[in-house]
């Protein structure tokens, strides 16, 4: 009883916030304007412009998740093998901008990488030539993977930092080379945290859609985008919900397969 | 239309506020500032839209206490208003949406008959205003201004008088459009001498076509931060509104603001009074105290858009008077067109061709 009491700010929180608007989003999903039931706006999917969308979107979602992956696992590896004051001041600068109001962070990058910003001022005082970055697909894909990195990083290192050290010194006790020891013990007992940092970055970049407005001048139209217009522009909430409800499940469906590897690990989740 | 980079924040800020207040309103809790006051008054502008003492010395001289919120654009307000999550009393948007809002049964008759300054609103913009009210009944004119184009004379070696520059292959990567449907629809069906309300499908596809052909050379679909870019020397065309342009060449003289010769968009900012409001008389004073030739001159010092306020114009100097940025000249104000509402079935083929620029 207690602690059904102590549990229940969050319940309302969940049912108010995330369980009441997640069934008027089915609900508005799957009417007409008129209310009456039609699978029209989940299928308004398949129309070129919504699939072309969708389309950019798993592909800044793919490209922004495999840029966060490879800058995050060696460095995690490097500070998991690494404890100390330099490790804690270096995981501390990658938590830092996680502090800082996300929308800010993406002007602060309008600043950086405009024509005039302060990336083509240094390039110039160097004699380079200046750079086109803002307002391409690379602007956006930049933006992308300032913002999510840390959601990458913190989990592998998280994950790698407790890999026991007796398991790594009886794989060099048992002859294994340092690159087998990686291969054969490292990259097996960190995939979950791989795992749940490819979640962390992939989900919310699918329904990106600040960045491409701000860093990419509103040329590249992504799903989020469109879902976006249609509840703010053109007002049609039933269309908007239909293809928040494609998203979403396309999201479940992905989690469910990268949780599937996980299971097979026999490990525990991490989010 | 007044913003700024921080107004972005509140942009989406303000869309989170909107899904929430319509989550509390369909959940039949309708949460907010729903005022059982009735010495208040609850008015929605645009961001950074009026000077701010005004409302101080309106609060003061009628005990009134005002509570103000602002929005970016005119669909965000339309938005919000609909939640039903707070009872606007007073709102200030753009011609468009206020056809579209008394259409919409959305609007009240203003009652004029205690106004004491609204001889002071010229009767041509008065007039200007029937396009979207026909009796002058729903709407007062707040500011007027128009949509043109502002270039950087170091990055554009020629006279621009047309709105084709902005497909000259000279400027690529160069070019900012409107990031708001019916404005970039402005510069080509003007360009080809049709009318900014058509509803004949054929011009429109023929408009889609040529910002289709157009979006490979721009740089970027901006609004509020155009303003900016052009100020920084980031693009060297942007099509803007005139009361941005203002701003913008103050702060870089080598701005300059033109309306092309094939005519464009004059835009009226008007107040009126939603269904939704419980404190009409008071929204009705606040009205007038707009027109009092004190306080109409106080917000545009501020705003630097069209007055309508014939005391304005005669009070301020020579050069303001001949500043084409803030008044049009006769014969490009012939070729302008104020905004028609089209109706739902036009707002939906709109937002159709604009998603299928964007997403070309």
């Amino acid at each position: 009883m207690n602690r059904k009491i102590l549990a229940s700010p969050y319940i309302i929180w969940a049912i108010g916030f995330i369980i009441l608007p997640l069934f008027m989003i089915v609900y508005y999903g799957v009417t007409d304007g008129s209310g009456a039931f039609t699978l029209e706006n989940v299928l308004a999917i398949a129309d070129p412009v919504h699939y072309k969308a969708f389309g950019n979107s798993l592909l800044m979602a793919l490209g922004s998740t495999v840029i966060c992956l490879v800058i995050a696992y060696p460095l995690a590896y490097i500070l998991s093998q690494h404890e100390g004051k330099a490790s804690n001041i270096i995981i501390m600068l990658f938590i830092l901008p996680m502090w800082i109001n996300f929308l800010l962070r993406v002007l602060a990058m309008q600043m950086l990488l405009s024509n005039t910003g302060i990336i083509n001022a240094l390039l110039g005082f160097f004699g380079l030539p200046a750079q086109r970055i803002m307002y391409t697909r690379g602007a956006i894909l930049i933006g992308m993977v300032y913002d999510y990195l840390p959601f990458m990083i913190l989990p592998i290192y998280n994950v790698m930092s407790k890999i026991d050290k007796d398991v790594i010194e009886a794989a060099q006790d048992l002859g294994a080379t340092v690159f087998v020891t990686f291969r054969k013990i490292i990259v097996p007992l960190s995939l979950p945290g791989v795992i749940s940092g490819v979640t962390m970055v992939f989900i919310p970049s699918m329904s990106e859609f600040v960045v491409a407005d701000i860093l990419g001048g509103s040329k590249i139209l992504l799903l989020g985008n469109v879902i976006e217009q249609e509840f703010n522009l053109a007002n049609n909430w039933n269309l908007g919900s239909g293809l928040s409800l494609v998203l979403m499940v396309f999201i479940l469906i992905s989690m469910a397969i990268m949780n599937r590897s996980k299971a097979e690990e026999g490990d525990t989740m991490l989010w | 239309m007044r913003k700024n980079m921080l107004k972005k924040i509140g942009r989406y800020g303000l869309l989170s506020l909107t899904v929430l207040g319509t989550t509390l309103a369909a959940a039949g809790c309708s949460g907010g500032a729903t005022a059982e006051d009735d010495n208040t008054l609850i008015i929605f502008n645009y961001g950074d839209y009026i000077e701010r003492e005004t409302i101080q010395m309106f609060e003061e001289e009628t005990g009134i206490e005002v509570k103000y919120e602002e929005y970016i654009t005119p669909e965000d307000m339309y938005t919000k208003y609909q939640s039903g999550a707070i009872d606007y009393d007073l709102i200030c948007t753009s011609d468009y949406m206020i056809e579209k809002m008394i259409e919409a049964g959305d609007a009240q008759p203003i009652d004029t008959s205690k106004m004491e300054y609204l001889d002071n609103v010229d009767q041509k913009y008065m007039d200007f205003c029937k396009a979207f009210d026909p009796g002058n009944e729903y709407a007062i004119p707040y500011f007027f201004g128009t949509v043109g184009i502002l270039y950087n004379e170091e990055m554009v070696d020629e006279e621009v008088n047309s709105w084709s520059v902005l497909w000259d292959e000279k400027y690529k990567d160069q070019i900012i459009m409107e990031n708001s449907v019916r404005d970039a629809f402005i510069v080509p069906l003007k360009l080809k001498g049709h009318s900014i309300n058509t509803t004949d499908k054929n011009e429109l596809l023929e408009a889609q076509q040529m910002l289709m052909d157009q979006k490979p050379i721009l740089a970027a679909y901006l609004v509020d931060e155009t303003r900016d870019a052009m100020i920084s020397g980031d693009a060297a065309l942007g099509v803007i509104y005139s009361g941005d342009a203002t701003v913008a060449i103050e702060e870089n003289e080598n701005l300059t603001y033109v309306v092309p010769q094939e005519g464009t968009n004059i835009w009226f900012d008007c107040w009126m009074i939603p269904k939704s409001a419980k404190h009409k008389e008071a929204a009705e004073k606040f009205i007038d105290f707009m027109n009092r030739p004190d306080i109409a001159m106080m917000n545009f010092d501020y705003v630097w858009y069209g007055p309508p306020q014939k005391s304005v114009y005669e009070e301020m100097d020579e050069e303001t008077r001949a500043d084409s940025t803030i008044f049009p000249d006769e014969e490009t104000m012939n070729k302008c067109e104020v905004y028609q509402y089209l109706g739902a079935e036009m707002d939906t083929f709109y937002s159709r061709l604009w998603k299928e620029l964007k997403a070309y």
